[in-house]
Formats: C-alpha cells, sequence, structure tokens
C-alpha cells in the first residue's frame, strides 16, 4: 500500500490566491471553505426556510402566511446544513459532482500545524479525533453542570431553585446531552485516533466522511443546547421524548427531533467508516485474530450503530410529523397506537447502551494488558462475546417496557434474553481477572479507572440482572433504582473506561505525560463521591421514589441530601481531570514513543505521530499481546531488522 | 495458610461475603409489605441478592488479591506470565452463570404468574388517569367516584386502568404493583391489600409539568367498612374523599368520569 506523499502547493495556486488577495480580502474569506463563509450561509439557509415555508403556506391559502413554529423547524433542518457547506464539508465531493477540477493528492486540509487546524474542516483522523474528544468533554461539563443544578434543587424537598418544568428540562437535556454528545461520540473520537494506528493504516478509508462526521455533531449539540431559547423552554419531556407527551409540548421538543438525526448521521457515517477500514485497511499480516481487542470492540459497535440507528431517526421523525405534519400516527381515536413510539425507540436505545459499552470494553482490554503486562486472558472468547453481546442486544429491548400494556406474553422472552446478556458479559468481566492473575501489575492511573470500571460495572451489571425479573421490574421501573443502575452502567461504567482510554493514550495524542499524582487524586475522588452518590439511589427507588420529579415526598429527605452534597464532592473532582489534563498538555514532560512498553502498533511510531502515521507499513506477525515469551513479536519494520526466524526455537507464541 | 494464598484468598472472600449478605438483609430496602404481591416480591429480591453477593465479592476477591499479590517490584520491567487462556476455566464460567441466571429466571417466572394470578369476584375500580390527577370509578356504587383509591383488605381488586391525555403509571410502592395508563388502551392490574392503613400512590410516567405532585393515597380498610364506605359514595353523587395534595383536586360527578 503506497504511503501517501503531501503535494505542495503549485505555482497556480500560489498566484491565484496572491491574485485573490489583492482584489479583496473579504471575497476571498467568502469563497473558502471556513467560519467566515458558514456564518455568512447561515441566514441564507434561515431565508431559504422562510421562504420555503411562506411559499407552501402561500399557495395553500393558509393564515398566517409566516408561521414561525413552521418556519422554525424547516430552519432547523437548512440552517446545521448551510452552516456545514460553508465551514466546507461538502466542497469536494460538490465540485466532483459538477465535474469540476478535483485533486485526490491535494492533503492541504490534512493534519495540524498550529492550534488553528483544529478549528477548521480536517481530514486527519488524529486531528478529527481529538476534535470529538475536546468537543464532547465540553457537552460533558455541559451536561454535568445541569446535573449539579438538579442536585441541587433535589438537596431538599420542595421548590427553590428551579420550576417543575425547568426541572424537566434540565434532566431531559442532560440526558441527552451525556448519551449523544458525549458517551457514544467520545468513543467514537478515542476510536478515530486509534484504530487506524492499531491497524497501521495511514487514516480512515473516508476521510472527508470522517470529518462531515465530527461537524454534523457538532450541529448536533448546538441545537440541543439552543432548545433553550426555544418559546416554552426546552425540551421537558426526557431523553426518551415518549409519546403523545413529545407530541404536544412546545417547540423546544423540535429541537430533540431534528438533532438527533444529526447525532444520528454523524454516528452511522462513523460507523460505516470503522467497518470499511477495519475491514479492508489492516496492515499486512493482521488477520481478523490477530487485531487488538480495542478493533473488535469498535467493529462490533460500528455493526450495531449502522443497525440500530436508523429507528431512533424513525420514532423522531413519527413525532415530528405527528407535531408539524398533521399525521396521527400517535392519535388512537384516528388508527394510531402509542406504544409503537416505544417499540421503535426502544429498539434502537437498547443497542444504543452497548454502543455505549462495547468500546469501553475495548479500552479495558487494552489498558489491562498493558499495565499488568500479559496477554489477555482468552482473546477469542473475549472477541466471540462482543458478537454475542450484539447479537442478544437486539433481543432485549422491551424489558424497558414490562409495565408499558404491551402483550403480557413477550415480556417473558424478553426476560429470557435480558438475563441470558449476563453470560458474555460475565465472560468479560472472569477474562479481565484471569488478565490480572499473574501479571506484573503497575498500578497507574488508567490502570485503576479500568479496575474501578470492574466494580462498578459488576454492581450495575447485577442491578441489571435484578431489572431484567419481571415482578421486580413493576416495583421499581421508572424509579431512582434505575437512575442509579444507568449511571453505575454508564457512569462507572463506560465514562471510567472513557478515562482509562484518555490517560492511556494521552501520551500518544499529546506528546507528553499526565500528571500520575493528579491522576491518582481525580481516580479516588471519582471512585469514592460516585458510590455516595448513586449507590443510596438503589434504596431510594426501593423505597418508593419515583424518577423525573422535581420533588419528592419528605420521608426521601435524607437520603437525598447525601446524595446531593456527594453529587456536588463528585462534579468537582472532574476539575482535578481538567487541570490534569490542560497543564500536562502544555508543560508536561515530553513522552517517548512507547512509555507503557505496549506492542500494538500505535506504540511503534512518534508521539504524537507524523502525518499519515507510519513512513513505512508494518508487518504483523503474530497477536497484539506477546508478553511474557523470550522473541514474540505483534509486528516489525521489514527495513529496520529481518524477518523473523521460523519456529523451531519457539521464538513466536502461539498466537494471543 | 501463609503457604496457600489461594486458601487465604477463599477464606477473606467467604467472611466478606457473609459479612455483606448480613448487611443486605439487614437493610429495610422496602416500604411495608401492604399486598400479596409485596412479600414474593420482596423474597425473590432477597434471593437473587443473596446469589448475587458471592460473585461480586468473587470478583472483587480476585482483583484486589492480584492487584497486591502481583503488584510490579519498583523497577520492575518485565512482563507476566504468558497465560492465553483456559478452555476449562471458561466453559465453568459460561456453566455457573447461565445455571444461576436460568433458576432466578424460572423462579421469577412463578412469582410473575403468582402475583397476576385472577381471583374470582375480584373488585372492579376504573382508574382514570389525567394531567395531574388520578380518580376513582366503582361500577358497585353506579359508577360514583374518588380521588382517593379506597380498597378492602383480603380481596383482590382488578384495577382497569385509562387516561385522558398522555401516558401515566399507576404505582403502590407499598403494594408494589405498578402499571401504565396508555392513550388508546385500557390497561389491568390486580392488587389483593392485605394490611390496612393509608398508602402513598405515585404517578410513575413522566406526563408533564405537574409529574411530581401526582401523588395520592390508598386507604385499605376491613371489608365491612369497605361496605359502608361503597354505600356513602354511591348515595351521593359526587365524592372529593382524600388530600390530593398538588394537584387540582377533581371533584368529579358520575357522568364527568365518562368523558375520554
Amino acid at each position: 500500500m503506497a504511503v501517501a506523499v503531501e503535494r505542495k502547493p503549485s505555482r497556480e495556486d500560489t498566484e491565484s490566491s496572491r491574485a485573490d488577495g489583492r482584489r479583496g480580502g473579504w471575497r476571498r474569506r467568502l469563497a473558502a471553505p471556513g467560519w467566515w463563509r458558514a456564518l455568512a450561509a447561515m441566514p441564507v439557509g434561515f431565508l431559504v426556510a422562510l421562504g420555503l415555508v411562506a411559499a407552501v403556506r402561500a399557495a395553500y391559502g393558509w393564515h398566517p402566511t409566516v408561521k414561525w413554529e413552521a418556519v422554525t423547524t424547516v430552519a432547523l433542518i437548512a440552517v446545521p446544513l448551510a452552516f456545514l457547506a460553508g465551514i466546507g464539508c461538502f466542497d469536494y465531493w460538490l465540485r466532483w459532482a459538477i465535474g469540476a477540477r478535483t485533486d485526490d493528492d491535494d492533503h492541504s486540509g490534512h493534519g495540524a500545524d498550529s492550534w488553528r487546524d483544529y478549528f477548521r474542516v480536517n481530514t486527519d483522523h488524529k486531528v478529527i479525533g481529538i476534535q470529538y474528544i475536546c468537543t464532547t468533554f465540553a457537552f460533558f461539563v455541559l451536561g454535568g453542570l445541569m446535573a449539579m443544578l438538579m442536585r441541587a434543587e433535589l438537596l431538599a424537598p420542595g421548590e427553590q431553585l428551579v420550576d417543575a418544568n425547568t426541572f424537566n428540562g434540565l434532566f431531559s437535556v442532560h440526558a441527552s446531552l451525556m448519551i449523544f454528545l458525549f458517551i457514544i461520540p467520545v468513543f467514537a473520537g478515542i476510536a478515530n485516533y486509534v484504530v487506524p494506528l492499531m491497524i497501521g493504516a495511514p487514516d480512515m478509508a473516508f476521510p472527508r466522511l470522517n470529518a462531515l462526521s465530527y461537524w454534523l455533531l457538532l450541529v448536533a449539540g448546538v441545537m440541543m443546547v439552543l432548545s433553550y431559547v426555544a418559546p416554552g423552554g426546552p425540551f421537558a419531556t426526557g431523553w426518551t421524548a415518549y409519546a403523545p407527551l413529545s407530541v404536544d409540548v412546545p417547540l423546544g421538543q423540535q429541537f430533540f427531533a431534528l438533532a438527533v438525526q444529526f447525532a444520528g448521521a454523524s454516528s452511522i457515517a462513523t460507523a460505516l467508516n470503522f467497518l470499511v477500514t477495519i475491514i479492508t485497511m489492516r496492515a499486512p499480516g493482521m488477520t481478523f485474530w490477530r487485531m487488538p481487542l480495542l478493533v473488535w470492540a469498535n467493529f462490533t459497535t460500528s455493526l450495531l450503530v449502522v443497525i440500530a440507528t436508523p429507528f431512533i431517526a424513525a420514532s423522531q421523525f413519527f413525532v415530528l410529523f405527528d407535531r408539524a405534519l398533521g399525521t396521527h400516527f400517535f392519535t388512537p381515536q384516528l388508527g394510531g397506537d402509542v406504544l409503537m413510539y416505544q417499540h421503535v425507540f426502544w429498539f434502537y436505545s437498547h443497542p444504543a447502551v452497548y454502543i455505549m459499552m462495547l468500546p469501553g470494553f475495548g479500552i479495558v482490554s487494552e489498558v489491562i494488558s498493558a499495565h499488568a503486562r500479559k496477554p489477555v486472558f482468552g482473546y477469542k472468547m473475549m472477541a466471540y462475546a462482543l458478537i454475542a453481546i450484539v447479537v442478544l442486544g437486539f433481543l432485549v429491548w422491551a424489558h424497558h417496557m414490562f409495565v408499558s400494556g404491551m402483550q403480557a406474553w413477550i415480556r417473558i422472552p424478553m426476560m429470557l434474553t435480558t438475563m441470558l446478556i449476563a453470560v458474555p458479559t460475565g465472560i468479560k468481566i472472569f477474562n479481565w481477572l484471569g488478565t490480572l492473575w499473574r501479571g506484573v501489575i503497575h498500578l497507574r492511573t488508567p490502570l485503576l479507572f479500568a479496575l474501578g470500571f470492574i466494580t462498578m460495572f459488576t454492581l450495575g451489571g447485577i442491578s441489571g440482572v435484578t431489572l431484567a425479573i419481571v415482578p421486580f421490574d413493576i416495583h421499581v421501573s421508572d424509579t431512582y433504582y434505575v437512575v442509579a443502575h444507568i449511571h453505575y452502567v454508564l457512569f462507572g461504567g463506560s465514562v471510567f473506561t472513557i478515562f482509562a482510554g484518555i490517560y492511556h493514550w494521552f501520551p500518544k495524542m499529546t506528546g507528553r505525560m499526565y500528571d500520575e499524582t493528579l491522576g491518582k487524586i481525580h481516580f479516588w475522588l471519582s471512585f469514592v463521591f460516585f458510590n455516595l452518590t448513586f449507590g443510596p439511589m438503589h434504596l431510594l427507588g426501593i423505597d418508593g421514589m419515583p424518577r423525573r420529579v422535581a420533588d419528592y415526598a419528605s420521608e426521601y429527605a435524607t437520603l437525598n441530601a447525601i446524595v446531593s452534597v456527594s453529587a456536588f464532592i463528585f462534579g468537582l473532582s472532574f476539575l482535578v481531570f481538567l487541570y490534569n489534563m490542560i497543564v500536562s498538555w502544555r508543560y508536561g514532560p515530553v513522552a517517548p514513543a512507547n512509555p507503557w512498553k505496549a506492542h500494538t502498533l500505535e506504540w511503534m511510531v512518534p508521539s504524537p505521530p507524523p502525518k499519515f502515521n507510519f513512513v513505512e507499513v508494518p508487518r504483523v506477525v503474530g497477536g497484539p499481546y506477546p508478553f511474557g515469551l523470550e522473541g514474540a513479536q505483534h509486528a516489525y519494520f521489514p527495513s529496520r531488522r529481518p524477518a523473523p526466524v521460523a519456529a523451531g526455537g519457539g521464538a513466536q507464541p502461539p498466537e494471543h | 495458610m501463609r503457604r496457600h494464598p489461594i486458601l487465604q484468598m477463599f477464606a477473606i472472600g467467604v467472611v466478606a461475603a457473609a459479612v455483606i449478605t448480613a448487611l443486605a438483609l439487614a437493610i429495610d430496602w422496602f416500604p411495608p409489605a401492604a399486598s400479596t404481591a409485596a412479600d414474593k416480591i420482596d423474597t425473590l429480591y432477597d434471593v437473587v441478592i443473596l446469589c448475587s453477593i458471592p460473585i461480586f465479592v468473587l470478583v472483587m476477591t480476585i482483583a484486589i488479591y492480584s492487584v497486591v499479590k502481583f503488584r510490579a517490584r519498583p523497577g520492575h520491567e518485565g512482563d507476566g506470565a504468558p497465560l492465553h487462556g483456559n478452555t476449562q476455566l471458561e466453559l465453568l464460567w459460561v456453566a455457573i452463570p447461565f445455571v444461576i441466571v436460568s433458576a432466578l429466571a424460572a423462579y421469577a417466572l412463578v412469582v410473575l404468574s403468582d402475583i397476576e394470578a385472577k381471583e374470582p369476584d375480584a373488585l372492579p375500580v376504573a382508574v382514570t388517569a389525567q394531567q395531574f390527577t388520578w380518580t376513582f370509578g366503582y361500577p358497585q356504587a353506579g359508577g360514583a367516584t374518588s380521588t382517593e383509591l379506597v380498597l378492602p383488605r383480603g380481596r383482590q381488586a382488578v384495577l382497569r386502568i385509562r387516561t385522558r391525555d398522555v401516558i401515566h403509571s399507576f404505582w403502590v410502592p407499598a403494594m408494589r404493583m405498578k402499571q401504565d395508563a396508555v392513550p388508546g388502551l385500557t390497561t389491568e392490574v390486580r392488587i389483593t391489600p392485605t394490611r390496612e392503613g393509608t398508602y402513598p400512590l405515585v404517578c410513575a410516567e413522566l406526563c408533564g409539568a405537574g409529574h411530581a405532585t401526582m401523588r395520592q393515597t390508598v386507604r385499605v380498610v376491613a371489608p365491612e367498612r369497605f361496605q359502608a364506605w361503597l354505600r356513602r359514595l354511591g348515595g351521593g353523587a359526587t365524592a372529593s374523599r382524600g388530600a390530593t395534595p398538588g394537584a387540582a383536586s377533581a371533584v368529579e360527578t358520575a357522568s364527568a368520569s365518562g368523558r375520554s
């Protein structure tokens, strides 16, 4: 596979840009892709929306001709598209489509030489990965602040800080940001950075599509936050947005319905990119059974994404159409079916929780293996377990609907499949323990978070099994017991693996080492106060406190106070992480190529890697975790070393 | 003992499991049981927790033990043992969890059919949900309605639930039973109260700005007193029994409850 070579700008280009400069800088600014053009395009998009709505309404003789609700809805589509076009996501494709000259070797949009390169359309997977990570963490902070405000309100019974409608908006936007703008895309960002490196590729299969995915995500997040300025306030029907409530509420709901489309498109495009990249661009010698488990994890997650995500798009289109086009999907008197919303919604949203977990499983495998200096125990079973979770994950959705009033008989198979999914998940936990066993364990921050994950994900898994049990679920459905469970698996689970991954690959991404002491402080503060925040919620739920309530009966006051105070400290612990990341990125000690002495391919290139990653394509000769055997190798660079000697002296270990 | 680290680990695990089990059983998780379903569900939960504690303790013991025993000595740069897997172990930790969840599932199915079993001569009550109040209609009192749910002790009540607007969820924590109210459907839940008293009834499905205030009460009385109450209810066409904190105090008439 040829290594891409950067094309130097030709004399023609420099001359024509100089000519433009003489003609007038503002014309050049508006002609070239970037923020100026994007900001100029947005009002054009709005006018298109206005014109379209007015024209249609005038043609039908409807009054008022300019109905602002309708204009807003169309504008929520037109303005982001205009932004994306302006900032440059479609330039190449449009030029190709109209037959204009396109230059496949023009890599001027690729890679980062200055901070400015991170704020424009960039086709380098490493830049995109960092764009994703920074953007998603910004939304994490926003969502986290909303949580802090909620806990401040719930510190004591009665209304203190926000009214009920505002509170409902808080938990709705909180959850939506955390799910669609943090957990799902941050994993995509980490994988974006690491996966091409791990498979020995110079980039993703579709770098421009990759860039578009990132900007689609930014649009989605801004749209969700913007719902706060909609008349009637932000969407306040939960991230689950059940019909018919979501059909009846004010305009803010439309922001959610459309933001989900952009986030969904971003997610699907990324998943397609990962699938093609992993299938077609692995380095010579890297069979599927020699791929690191992070690659397996992202491969299986991408399968989940492409199959499941269209269903949430559909569910939101049904709501949008009922609201904006006068359809009756959810009007029973006119043939509608309210429960249909839930089936379609959960058909995506259950696989979504695996989309939010599987990449984390991959990260944990890499982290434990590297920091315990051992092969991942049961590599093949780990891969099979991922596949089993993907398959079973599509067969459990109605466990979110046990008390919904659906057909009683469905509850039984759904209970069985849900309990069954504990088996492959358990396999993974036990195999990670096997990976620790007889290792040489360096208790660094990434490994601490991986261990914290194992603890809390086991607890979350246990509460999950209790929730699978229908009679018990009947009691605790829609209570704080569920809030406890979801946060144990999503924060104690997913977010802890995200922290583990960020710390683990921080040296590779930034070329600097993070501060280990601060990392440990971050871990212990998070671990202790996370449990103090969410542990008591199990009790609250079983004892009778429903969820999504701005207020509660006074008997729950003590536990809620404990939860709230713990939550504030838990929130503050994040500042330790933020400080560490920012200061270390600027001033941390320079990182070597392979600070953890691991074997996967990303550690064989400098920190950070050069543009296009590999000056020479590596050759893979064994499994990705060749720890403990003299002479065992995952890969080598052919020009630097002769090929390894054939088996005889036992130089190669059994595969993985 | 010191020369048998695995045995040490096992002993620590057993002690930890015992302590945590004692704690888990000592905690008063549930509200006081006020229905036939409650005891069954509470016991089921206890059993599941009892099965889960050893598993959690096992995971924690191995993790902590490994981190302590196999910690890298300072300056040690070598690798751990090249253990790639163990098929027997894999089979074991597939088979054992499978057996455990299968057994729990079977038990759960028995409990499910128990708590949903239909008794003959169940007392019908028409439950109407709306933003943000519950109304209860008694066919045996000529359809008269009340905003407090009054039920006789020891007799199964079959609650037929409808909603006027959006999805709500009928839940009495003390009785453990819950069922959503869905537009276009009449859903059903059966409850047999076992203890006299007054219990909270909450809405358990986000239904709008007043969701948190949609709290009323269920009052369980002796059968004779219930009959008397029913007669009084049927005698006057309207009823406004019981406090309805927060929600619009709905003074419903029999004809009004026909509105949908």
